[in-house]
């Protein structure tokens, strides 16, 4: 035991001189490059299905029209909306800080706003319930702790994730029509494409990547990519139901 | 005379690495003065557990497919009944109390035939199976103030709390466990599961006490939909749930509580 623990220091103190050795050794680029592009739907659009909030009427009447899902959204243009689009591999450096603004995960109308949602691991996640009624927030992680919180109006929340997840199905069982996903990196290089499908990930070291698409009813997609300092690239991907 | 020194060197490492892999297995649990063994635990495991948890602690054991709810799965360190928050670890002495109490209206007895520190032992065992134990610290423990009288305006209160927090959503407005949402609930294995009906009695899953139902609603039932209150209500608050859900199962109280003019 005592063996195994001093082990343990020993790796430790090891790992934590590497990492700061690593972080004082690396420099950003001069000129960053940043990766710009489109995510398509092939096909006729599926309709959005209707979503009965009748079982809880403070829900009901937060909506003028009903709502509808969120799993598959098109924009006019034939973008497709809630994509993550993410390095997947190629990364030279693993050495992040989560960023110290936090991330937050709305509850309103009875929906998850935004319905997919991107993270960095250890990064702090506000959970806010703007809606009357009282929900519970209850992530199934397969890679990091379950937690299930009970959440009145106004309640404050806040949790985060340890490890990188892609992506985290997040549920409230008292309104089962609720669904929503967080993405969670251990690197800052990924987005989620807007109702138009554009992303955008920003100061992208150069390298050769893999860059991967992540929907939530479809299959991932990956392309691979290289990009040289300061140079903008665009790539998009095509999603076929 | 060298050889020799050498040789006894070697084998103190030999049998340092042995040790070092037998105290790997030894993940250890506490509980009161007693100190678990896993490599005990293991012997008792094989005897009384590995029908339904299985040989590898995953909950599928030979008998797995014929219960409902199904066996834990220890290789994901997530258990119902805790005295620590939502998404922690639980404390060697909340296994232990599992163990021992069993959990009603499942297929786990209660196992107080096994001397204490068998218990223990187990628990030890069963920590091995997930690196969680390792790596992660239990949080702090519910912290259970004493009770309030169940007055009739705490049960009130406690209806009311019921409608509010949702409770009714799965639970049923009367408690019986048909809320609108109770037919759409999993457990974290996409298992269907069914909401405590409250009128059956007390035999909750976790404990039948007071002290039971406040823990449960701080830190909810963990891969199960019950979620935790922790910070939703406040200490008072819980115990007029408490209360009311005490009323749920006792008609008398019930037929009185109906029967009395109200106090104004």
């Amino acid at each position: 035991m005592e063996l195994k623990s001093s082990f343990a220091a020993a790796s430790t103190v090891a790992v934590l001189i590497l990492s700061a050795w690593t972080l004082s050794g690396w420099t950003p680029a001069d000129a960053p490059s940043s990766l710009k592009g489109v995510v398509k739907f092939e096909g006729t659009a599926p309709k959005p299905t209707r979503i009965d909030m009748s079982q809880d009427p403070l829900c009901a009447k937060a909506h003028s029209t009903p709502a509808t899902t969120e799993d598959i959204v098109v924009g006019g243009n034939g973008g497709l909306a809630n994509v993550v689009v993410y390095v997947s591999d190629g990364l030279t450096s693993h050495n992040f800080q989560p960023p110290a603004q936090p991330a937050v995960l709305e509850q309103k109308g009875c929906q998850y706003k935004p319905h997919v949602l991107a993270i960095e691991a250890g990064q702090k996640l506000d959970v806010v319930n703007s809606d009357e009624t009282t929900h519970n927030i209850h992530p199934t992680p397969n890679n990091n702790r379950e937690w299930n919180m009970t959440q009145p109006h106004g309640m404050p929340l806040e949790q985060t994730f340890a490890r990188e997840e892609i992506a985290i199905p997040v549920k409230c069982n008292v309104h089962p029509w609720m669904k929503g996903y967080i993405a969670v990196f251990k690197h800052p290089y990924f987005a989620v494409t807007d109702k138009n499908g554009d992303f955008e990930i920003k100061d992208l070291p150069p390298g050769t990547y893999t860059i991967t698409a992540w929907q939530e009813k479809m299959p991932p997609q990956s392309q691979k990519l290289a990009i040289g300092a300061g140079e903008a690239k665009t790539l998009d991907f095509t999603f076929k139901p | 005379m060298v050889m020799k020194i050498k040789r006894f060197g070697a084998a103190a490492i030999c049998l340092s690495l042995f040790w070092g892999g037998v105290t790997g297995l030894a993940q250890e649990a506490r509980v009161g003065n007693l100190v678990g063994n896993a490599k005990r635990g293991k012997a008792l495991y094989v005897r009384y557990c590995i029908f339904c948890h299985g040989p590898f602690g995953d909950g599928r054991g030979e008998s797995a497919p014929f219960l409902d709810p199904k066996p834990r799965d220890f290789t994901k360190a997530v258990f119902k009944c805790r005295s620590t928050p939502s998404g922690s670890l639980p404390l060697d002495s909340d296994l232990y109390d599992t163990i021992s109490r069993g959990i009603h209206a499942s297929g786990m007895p209660s196992w107080r035939p096994l001397l204490r520190q068998e218990r223990v032992d187990l628990v030890a065992y069963i920590k091995t199976f997930s690196s969680a134990f390792q790596e992660e610290k239990p949080g702090p423990p519910v912290q259970i103030p004493p009770e309030p009288p169940a007055t009739r305006e705490s049960i009130q209160r406690g209806e009311q709390l019921f409608q509010s927090m949702n409770c009714w959503s799965c639970h049923g407005k009367d408690g019986r466990g048909f809320g609108p949402s109770a037919a759409t609930l999993t457990d974290s294995k996409g298992n269907p599961i069914t909401p405590f009906d409250f009128t059956s009695g007390s035999r909750f899953k976790c404990g039948e006490t007071d002290p039971d139902m406040f823990r449960v609603l701080v830190t909810g039932l963990d891969g199960t939909p019950m979620p935790s209150f922790g910070s939703a209500m406040t200490a008072d608050q819980r115990w007029d749930v408490v209360h009311y859900i005490r009323s749920l199962s006792d008609r008398r109280a019930q037929a009185k509580l109906k029967n009395q003019p109200t106090g104004q």
